[in-house]
């Protein structure tokens, strides 16, 4: 079979062709490897490519598989992975200088749940540095650029994962989002993605940004293969006492899923000022199309929804400033040369090795928890985080699902945004609110603004509730045709 | 001059004696080569997460019940955060908002009465690397084995007034949380640090003077030396008209003073929150009672116990009490020997005159438990007299030996028929005419002369009674 027929094909369909015997995962994973050869010199989408590396697992893994040893959905299938998971024995950077040279003596817990289900890594992703960014520029190894249009960003801080998705440098990835950074980037490439129920996922290996915020999910071309992506990371990890016990997702009760009796809810407030036109076009579009297939829509106020980015960026730099705190110089990292104190240590070693998004948001964290400042903007942020979850409690009672976009716009053009960092922040508005409760959020595509760039349809769910949603979203593609789109049909099929 | 009144509240920072350490696998032992117990977690290392001990939680609550707190139900993990090598995350984990203890108390016996001392609260933290300097190449190196070693850090109300009563409170509370077995609480080697808060007011007055907080005090005696050295430090601002400052102080136990510490301790905005890793800690009823039923007799009974059952003076159950080690021994030796009075005069006099030699603490000590019940059995039943059994008993103390074994290996068992004794008692008397002449001019203290040579010609083995019925007898057929 050609690499090009090989590389059209979903996860799901290159686990079955390998267990079939049609292909085998050494070819997979040279597809993908002159795949990314041919492409991420502009894209710049990974930090780091396993090549010889990623084909002797792939042997290994096809030996398994072809000795009965390996039946998971996924196996032999190549992937690729967000370079703030840990790799032992392998670098892992978080796009920062500060941690160029890191090279971490153990894995995450999911980096192990994926080697034992026989999935084949082909490299450690590009993202925004330490996850802070809306864009994926913010890397200390430049920005990564959208497929649809390479003069605009993928998205953040997951750029790197959603990018190889779209461009077929990877079959499906993994990414973390903390307040959107997988599911904005999967709008703005025209992927889908999860971010799943807090605690679904280990967080061990994953490094830090925000702890209570934090969740390692899946990106992938449709939703079928988020779910099996989903699947192979989720449980009780005693590494983190935070994980709970969670259920896979049904496959197939997911590709069955009826609309009959789905209650779906879409807040006003999420087509308030500053959304774009043709975005809340699209989105509205889309939630017509699961009224067309059974569902009931109906529109609802969330007015809470207006505190949502303040509640976010408190926490969320208040832990950050903290987390980062351990980046001193002193045990691992970049340390100054020009240091002579130990004063000087902490002071050069961190202004030389973090950038400037990560210097405004620790200094943010910083000032939220000074002392004094507590009580005015930290407590202030679990009162209204407990507000958030009543009225989404409430709203629960109604809805089985939360439609509407994912981000108010389309991707915007590299530069635009980091010099407007307010701008950038408030383009979270949507996809912050699952995050600061826990709750479990998807991005699928459904349209196309009048520059062919991609829009994402965002669906929040109630907790534990991936079944329900990854069923609603295997309906949704399997009566719509967006997400089978890829960057180079740009203009055929419009 | 006016009288004043010192006020003082303690910190006292105890490290739990679990095997492993807070939030990783890591041993928590004392004393190994630096950074044996290191790894990924304790070391801070970027996506590493804390799991709790929960030994940690047990031993908190067991020191808290024996404190007589309130459990709380509910509480909570925070960060502290500061800068400093010897912290790995920059962060501290510690219980600032809910602590696991509150509103406990301990009674106290000082200058002969009896002081209740308010517990404000008792929270869980992790203790701070530590770091060495080494001189040849002028550097810091740091050692992470203490790194997230669980600690207790136990918060008195401001009720001291005398050092008396600190150093009181601090040895109750060291034979209490001994006791509970939660920690060794050995001050020499940093397992028990006590922070002094101190102020100096008129005699009378309400208000409280401005306070300072002492650390750095490496046993009992550096501490009364402290509080007497700071207070005598306050008296003189106060009377010269000085400003005393609300600040950290090292104490100086060779030069007799405490110095104000760099920015770091003093800089106290550490900015606490609460930290996400870690789930809050939930008390169940039943898990207190159950660990509550599990509590062993504490000083307080016990000592009434001692008085009670074993009719010795209260001054002796007080010292015996005083120290679970110390307990040990004499229990042990009482159960052995059956003769709970003979055990406790040993114990309050051998075994502290032996501690007191070698510059010892009753936890330092390594000899078996049954040592001194075999000895005194062996002395009850004349197997060998008290002389030996001291000597014995010193033998034990210094190197283990089995007592038993010792006595039989040096030839040291008493020597009671007169049939051995009655040659050498002819040959003392031969060889010390003069004191025999005192004797039989009515000089009978010589006779004390005579058994102290018997007996060294016994070498030590010989049974007193028999030796002095003898020697009378001799004595009096040279009468004549």
């Amino acid at each position: 079979m050609k690499d090009e027929n090989i590389l059209n094909m979903t996860a799901l369909e290159v686990a079955r062709a390998i267990r079939s015997g049609d292909i085998t995962s050494p070819q997979a994973t040279e597809a993908v490897l002159s795949a990314i050869e041919e492409k991420d010199g502009e894209l710049n989408g990974y930090i780091r490519v396993f090549g010889d590396r990623a084909i002797a697992r792939a042997s290994e893994v096809q030996k398994q598989i072809e000795r009965g040893a390996l039946d998971y959905p996924l196996a032999g299938v190549p992937y690729a992975i967000k370079d703030n998971i840990c790799t032992e024995g392998i670098p892992t950077t978080c796009g920062s200088k500060m941690l160029e040279n890191f090279i971490p003596p153990y894995s995450a817990t999911v980096v192990h749940d994926l080697e034992r289900a026989g999935a084949v890594s082909v490299g450690k992703l590009n993202l925004d540095e330490f996850c802070m960014g809306s864009t994926s520029e913010t890397s200390f190894f430049g920005p990564v650029k959208n497929p649809w249009d390479t003069t605009r960003v993928p998205g953040g801080s997951s750029g790197g994962a959603a990018a190889s998705v779209a461009a077929r440098m990877s079959f499906y990835a993994y990414g973390s989002d903390t307040g959107g950074s997988i599911r904005q980037p999967c709008s703005y490439c025209g992927v889908s993605g999860i971010k799943p129920t807090y605690g679904s996922v280990s967080r061990f290996g994953l490094i830090a940004y925000a702890s209570s915020l934090d969740q390692i999910g899946p990106i992938g071309r449709d939703m079928l293969d988020c779910a099996a992506a989903l699947n192979q990371i989720i449980g009780k990890d005693p590494a983190d006492q935070t994980t709970i016990d969670t259920v896979p997702i049904d496959l197939s009760a997911a590709s069955e899923f009826s609309g009959k009796g789905l209650r779906i809810g879409v807040p006003e407030d999420f087509f308030a000022e500053g959304i774009d036109p043709e975005v809340e076009a699209a989105v509205r579009k889309a939630v017509h199309v699961f009224s067309e297939l059974g569902a009931s829509v109906t529109s609802f106020r969330l007015p809470i929804a207006r505190y949502a980015i303040p509640t976010y960026y408190i926490i969320a730099c208040a832990e950050a400033c903290s987390n980062l705190s351990r980046y001193d110089g002193i045990k691992y990292g970049y340390r100054s040369q020009n240091a002579k104190s130990l004063s000087d240590i902490y002071v050069m070693s961190r202004s030389e090795g973090f950038g400037l998004e990560v210097k405004r948001r620790i200094m943010l964290g910083n000032y939220v928890l000074s002392s004094g400042f507590y009580d005015a903007y930290y407590k202030k942020a679990l009162q209204s985080k407990a507000l958030i979850r009543k009225a989404f409690d409430e709203a629960f009672v109604k809805y089985d699902l939360i439609l509407g976009p994912t981000a108010p716009s389309t991707a915007p053009r590299i530069g635009e945004s980091l010099s407007d960092p307010l701008r950038m922040y408030l383009s979270d508005v949507y996809t912050v609110l699952p995050n600061i409760v826990g709750l479990p959020s998807a991005s699928i595509p459904c349209g196309f603004d009048r520059n062919n760039m991609p829009v994402g349809l965002q669906m929040i769910g109630p907790y534990r509730s991936e079944q329900t949603m990854v069923g609603a979203a295997c309906l949704f593609q399997r009566s719509t045709a967006y997400h089978l789109r890829f960057p180079e049909k740009r203009g055929e099929d419009a | 001059m006016a009288n004043f009144e010192t006020v003082m509240g303690i910190e006292v920072h105890v490290e739990l004696s679990t095997k492993s350490k807070i939030f990783c696998g890591c041993s928590a032992r004392f004393g190994d080569e630096a950074n044996a117990h290191v790894c990924e977690g304790c070391a801070g290392m970027p996506g590493t997460l804390p799991t709790l001990n929960r030994r940690v939680v047990e031993y908190a609550v067991r020191a808290g019940l024996a404190l007589n707190c309130e459990i709380s139900r509910f509480s909570r993990f925070d960060r502290k955060s500061y800068f400093y090598p010897d912290l790995p995350a920059s962060y501290q984990v510690t219980q600032l908002y809910h602590p696991i203890c509150k509103n406990g108390h301990l009674d106290i016996v000082a200058d002969g009465k009896t002081k209740r001392i308010g517990i404000n609260r008792i929270h869980i933290e992790e203790d701070a690397g530590k770091l060495v300097h080494d001189d040849w190449d002028d550097c810091s190196l740091v050692d992470y084995n203490r790194c997230s070693v669980p600690l207790i850090e136990i918060v008195s109300e401001p009720d001291f007034r005398s050092a008396d009563e600190v150093v009181a409170y601090l040895e109750k509370l060291k034979a209490t949380l001994q006791y509970l077995g939660v920690s060794d609480c050995k001050m020499q080697e940093g397992s028990m640090r006590a922070d002094i808060n101190l102020s100096v007011r008129p005699v009378g007055s309400e208000k409280f003077g401005v306070r300072t907080e002492m650390k750095n005090m490496a046993s009992l005696k550096s501490i009364a030396r402290a509080i007497a050295g700071e207070t005598r430090r306050h008296i003189d601002a106060i009377e010269s008209g000085e400003t005393l400052i609300q600040e950290t102080r090292r104490w100086d136990d060779n030069k007799g003073f405490s110095f104000a510490m760099r920015n770091k301790e003093n800089a106290k905005d550490y900015k606490y929150f609460p930290d996400p890793n870690l789930m809050p800690v939930i008390v169940e009823e039943e898990y207190i009672r159950e660990i509550r039923a599990s509590l062993p007799e504490l000083p307080e009974e016990k000592k009434a116990r001692y008085i009670r059952e074993f009719g010795l003076p209260e001054y002796d159950a007080d010292i015996l009490t005083g120290s679970r080690y110390l307990v040990a021994v004499f229990e042990r030796a009482a159960d052995i020997c059956k003769n709970p009075k003979e055990a406790s005069n040993w114990v309050m006099t051998e075994l502290l005159k032996l501690l007191n030699d070698a510059q010892m603490q009753p936890e330092d000590m390594k000899f078996s438990p049954d040592s001194l019940g075999t000895i005194l059995n062996m002395l009850t039943e004349g197997k060998i007299n008290r002389a030996v059994a001291k000597k014995t008993f010193a033998e034990v103390f210094e190197s283990d030996v089995d007592p038993v074994d010792y006595v039989r290996k040096n030839g040291l068992m008493q020597v009671s028929d007169t049939g051995s004794i009655e040659p050498v008692i002819r040959e003392v008397l031969d060889a010390n005419r003069k004191a025999v002449s005192e004797y039989l001019a009515g000089n009978e203290k010589s006779i004390q002369f005579l058994i102290g040579q018997s007996m060294k010609a016994l070498r030590g083995k010989g049974d007193p009674q028999v030796v002095r019925d003898l020697l009378i007898k001799g004595l009096d057929e040279r009468k004549g």
